[in-house]
């Protein structure tokens, strides 16, 4: 078991610098002159060197990704041009608000998402195809367009949620926020802020539920199949002659080994909605890591660019890792090579 | 996944592969009806010169007098902002989506599933150089890369399909890899080998054949989420550029305009929907033919 986390663990290791190492590449084949796009089209030729000098522009490349995986390592992900700020100062603004909708959303398609796949697993018939039909279109409908109606229909014409936004910026002026953690829901709570928590729910409501359906179907889908597939079991079925109720054999017997594929699969749908994310945040203009993106590539920020790309990257390795180790953990028959 | 590699699916052998197709679509009518959108959708695709009702819109037109018309008329699903009939750049759409889909498949599959076998079928430090170059891909999000491309070459339908297949590849990789391992130890195929047949013919004439069929399930089941993300790429303005007839940026352009003129972006976020369905349903009705034990989906 040891030996087995070791190796996946130097595995993710490798992973790692090949992400960083294919960051580098694609950073490298941007056309254009970095110094050019930091210094100004109208730098003087003598600026221009001192930005060449300051970040090692002249030196070999292979050098140079020397420095870069130095710098990526130790914490220095380089300064972004458009907001003037080193990278990681910006994502550390800008992925909370982005986290707290997708932790929020993935925690509601999991709350949702399971008991409907127990109910079409256990009920079969009506509900069961309901089930099935729901989870379909909810992985068939573009996300974006989702977001579209959801905001069109509850906000611009029945005006019960807000259009965009984080919580309504006027209350900055009467109950501004003191910021602890950067989610703004858990600050607002921890100080008593209700004003601001309660405008921050209602906010959330619209780009959760967009966010939250491709999961909700696909964990509804997988809760079933697993469910059905464990309910034929032999031990099962020997449970159902002893006369267990079908309600003890579930909790008892069939949910937890069903659940085992849900939550691997829940894990890998963290690094998917990090990135639906994008769509719904441009939509709700959420100030998160998804419009921060936008923005650096309306300005050809290839530092920020790079930086959230290796955010996510990351966040992807450490999810297949954690799957991988759940799953070891959870079954012990899954093979170890 | 794991899941995937330890459990490879096999095909049933079958004498009469056309009767047992028809007999399935008769038992899961749920892949006959994806079927029939997907053979609608190509046909569209196809002959959309001849059943547009303006050809010339899906181009470089503009008609500055006939804007945002209301669906009806001679403008069956009414006109965009720049006057082009809506149902034919829906129409034309289905060529945009369908090729790029194609593309992305067919890119995918060439690198993945040869990589894949060479990799689970030799083993050793080839295999284990191959995956984690898969794995590095693999963590590479289709719609980031498509970011980064976009900024690095210009955004077009082309290079989002390059960027989507650029991340897609790995995941024939692993499944080819999952097949070949399972088939690399059966009796033939050692058998093969210790007739001396050489390495490469081994790998061409016994593992890859069978290892193709649970690969076409996968390129059924992926044709979906890749024309979503292709849809999506464009939305955000990063894939295909006007006037290119496509449904994601069709629904961009037509975004402001859901209070007064819903059509614009509704009818191409219809179409969106009407062809992952298909797709979805087409996919998973293959899956359950070639492995009835895992159950269907919906």
């Amino acid at each position: 078991m040891r030996r087995y986390l070791l190796r996946r663990l130097a595995q993710a290791v490798i992973v790692v610098l090949g992400v960083i190492v294919l960051t580098f590449v694609v950073a490298r084949i941007v056309p254009g002159d970095p110094a050019v796009a930091y210094a100004g089209p109208h730098a003087t030729p003598a600026a221009l060197q001192q930005v060449r000098d300051e970040f090692g522009l002249d030196k070999p490349a292979i050098e140079q990704l020397g420095d870069y995986l130095k710098g990526t390592v130790t914490g220095d992900w380089g300064t972004a041009l458009h907001t003037h700020r080193p990278v990681l100062d910006d994502l550390g603004n800008v992925i909370p608000p982005t986290l707290e909708l997708v932790g929020i959303a993935l925690l509601v398609s999991l709350l949702i998402g399971v008991p409907l796949g127990m109910l079409a697993a256990r009920r079969g018939g009506g509900p069961d195809a309901g089930v099935r039909v729901g989870s379909m279109l909810s992985v068939s409908a573009p996300v974006f367009l989702l977001a579209l109606t959801l905001q069109f229909v509850f906000s611009q014409k029945l005006g019960w949620f807000p259009v965009a936004g984080e919580y309504d910026p006027k209350l900055d002026y009467t109950h501004p926020l003191t910021v602890l953690t950067h989610l703004t829901v858990v600050d607002a709570l921890i100080t008593g802020n209700f004003a601001i928590f309660f405008s921050a729910l209602a906010h959330l409501v619209l780009p959760v539920i967009a966010v939250a359906a491709y999961p909700t179907g696909v964990i509804a889908q997988m809760t079933r199949a697993s469910l059905i597939e464990q309910l034929g079991e032999d031990h099962v079925r020997m449970a159902r002659g002893l006369g267990y109720s079908e309600r003890q054999i579930v909790r008892g017997l069939a949910l937890r080994p069903a659940l085992n594929p849900v939550v691997s699969v829940t894990a890998l749908m963290f690094a998917y909605a990090l990135v639906n994310t994008f769509l719904v945040e441009s939509i709700f203009n959420w100030p998160g890591l998804g419009s921060y993106a936008t923005a650096s590539i309306q300005a050809l920020d290839t530092p920020a660019i790079i930086g959230v790309t290796l955010f996510v990257a990351l966040v992807y390795v450490i999810s297949t890792l954690v799957v991988d180790v759940i799953q070891v953990w959870l079954d012990p028959r899954v093979s170890l090579s | 996944m794991t899941v995937m590699e330890t459990a490879p699916l096999e095909a049933a052998p079958s004498r009469a592969p056309l009767r047992d197709f028809r007999a399935a679509l008769r038992r899961q009518p749920l892949m006959a009806i994806g079927l029939g959108i997907i053979v609608v959708l190509v046909l569209i695709a196809i002959f959309a010169p001849l059943i547009a009702p303006h050809p010339g819109d899906a181009g470089n037109v503009t008609h500055p007098t006939e804007t945002l018309l209301k669906p009806g008329g001679s403008h069956l699903l009414g006109t965009d902002q720049l006057g082009r009939d809506v149902l034919t750049r829906v129409l034309y759409g289905a060529r945009t989506s369908l090729l790029i889909v194609v593309v992305v498949l067919a890119i995918s599959a060439l690198i993945g599933v040869p990589l894949g076998i060479v990799a689970g079928a030799t083993g050793g430090w080839i295999d284990d150089v191959i995956m984690r170059i898969t794995d590095v891909f693999l963590a590479f999000p289709a719609l980031l890369l498509a970011l980064a491309l976009a900024t690095v070459l210009s955004p077009s339908a082309e290079h989002a399909a390059l960027a989507i297949a650029v991340t897609w590849w790995p995941w024939y990789a692993r499944l080819a890899r999952g097949s070949a391992l399972a088939i690399a130890q059966r009796g033939y195929v050692e058998a093969a080998r210790a007739l001396g047949v050489p390495r490469w013919k081994v790998l061409a004439r016994h593992v890859l054949p069978n290892a193709l069929p649970p690969t076409i399930v996968q390129l059924s089941l992926d044709a979906a989420g890749i024309m979503l993300t292709a849809a999506a790429l464009s939305f955000l303005g990063l894939g295909a550029q006007d006037p290119t007839p496509e449904w994601g940026l069709m629904v961009n352009q037509g975004q402001g305009l859901l209070e007064t003129n819903w059509w614009v972006a509704i009818v191409p976020g219809v179409a969106i929907i009407f062809a992952a369905v298909g797709f979805n349903l087409l996919g998973d009705g293959l899956r359950t033919l070639l492995d009835p034990k895992a159950g269907r989906r919906w």
